[in-house]
């Protein structure tokens, strides 16, 4: 029941944030698959106990090999999947989390959060790269032959 | 070469439009330069920021600078603007073909109608909600917070020109409508309820952009948007905070 929930609401929270950024109309539900099953494989990953870096690395690069093959397919900017398909992945929770201990003067866990933070949003960069060289390389491959 | 300045103005206004719309840097350079070479020009420079594109078709020629004033998210425009550049490297559109259609992309209103958007956040704030381990009776709120908090955004956007005082605003007003649902008694958690009704405003396309233009090389672009990401971050936190300094 808990999957069938995540997986509904990733969906609609990744198509609504398509209609947000105004991603053309034909691309919303792609958007929205692409978000779903970044953030599932995030959800499963780390219900089995990874920690939660890894676990956004992974899921940011299984949304970028799928927004590389939804921009191939349609013949779209990758930008377009690219973006809403991340965003369930973007640290946006703990943010405010460090942001509120700041305020309520614990800088201890403020720092901390903080740190988790970058931590995180440089996880999103590497996956998001990964698929990129991974493309260049399987690109340039077959023509050195 | 006459027809230097027109394609020239053709590559210009496909890069104004995309760097408008929120497009990576690398990939406003990389179409700019596509046009032009199809066009048959050579040794083409580009170089854009976030904040304005320079042109010049070959090493030693006039350089065309455009100013970048506003930038929104607007990926429909962008997409239509990659057709067009694709169209042209395949031969298919005549100079002033392209710029007719590119002009016509820069004045057409792509955008979803305002109450569209509206609901469109306030789903995600729900689902938000939801999926960062809210319960039921958190949704109802979270929904109601997001979308007043967007459509306050929105509003104040037209009113202000600043976005940072719009971004603070919208989730200042988050803020108190969570806030006053806890108190009445709806909803369990005013943290879920907060973080789900701020997604919405998250610069998420601003700080992706930002790490893959750095990536790619583009410091100066890199560093300039994530220099608003953050911006706009602190404003988001500074909004809500207000209602934490006083609960």
């Amino acid at each position: 029941m808990m999957i069938i929930i995540q997986l509904i609401t990733s969906f609609i929270a990744s198509a609504g944030f398509g209609i947000l950024f105004n991603a053309p109309r034909q691309a919303l539900i792609q958007c929205g698959l692409v978000g779903m099953s970044g953030w599932m494989l995030y959800y499963w990953v780390v219900f089995t106990g990874m920690d939660v870096v890894p676990a956004t690395i992974f899921a940011a690069m299984l949304v970028a090999v799928l927004s590389q093959i939804c921009a191939k397919f349609y013949k779209k900017p990758i930008i377009i999947f690219n973006v809403s398909g991340i965003i369930p992945l973007v640290p946006g929770g703990m943010a405010f989390n460090a942001m509120r201990h700041f305020v309520e003067n614990d800088y201890l866990t403020a720092v901390e959060l903080s740190a988790k933070v970058m931590l995180l949003a440089g996880g999103i960069a590497i996956g998001l790269m990964f698929s990129e060289v991974v493309n260049q390389v399987v690109r340039k491959f077959p023509a050195k032959r | 070469m006459k027809d230097h300045t027109l394609i020239a103005k053709v590559s210009m206004l496909a890069g104004k439009i995309m760097l408008k719309s929120g497009a990576e840097t690398y990939r406003v350079e990389d179409t700019m330069n596509r046009i032009a070479v199809a066009y048959g020009l050579k040794n083409v420079q580009s170089y854009a920021t976030p904040t304005g594109i320079n042109f010049s078709s070959d090493i030693a020629t006039d350089t065309h600078f455009n100013r970048i004033s506003n930038r929104s998210n607007d990926l429909h425009k962008i997409a239509e603007v990659n057709s067009v550049s694709r169209q042209i490297t395949a031969g298919e559109l005549e100079l002033k073909d392209a710029l007719k259609k590119l002009r016509d992309i820069e004045n057409a209103k792509l955008n979803f109608p305002g109450w569209m958007q509206i609901i469109a956040a306030a789903l995600v704030s729900g689902s938000f909600a939801m999926m960062f381990g809210g319960t039921w009776p958190d949704f109802i709120p979270s929904f109601i917070a997001g979308g007043l908090g967007y459509a306050a955004m929105l509003g104040f956007e037209r009113l202000v020109e600043i976005r940072f005082m719009a971004e603070f605003f919208g989730s200042f007003i988050i803020g108190v409508t969570a806030f006053i649902f806890i108190y009445n008694g709806v909803g369990n958690e005013l943290d879920r309820i907060i973080i789900g009704a701020v997604m919405p405003l998250v610069p998420g396309l601003h700080i992706t952009n930002a790490v893959r233009d750095l990536m790619s090389g583009h410091l100066v672009a890199g560093i300039s948007k994530g220099v608003e990401a953050t911006l706009t971050a602190f404003a988001i936190g500074a909004g809500v905070a207000v209602i934490f300094a006083f609960v």
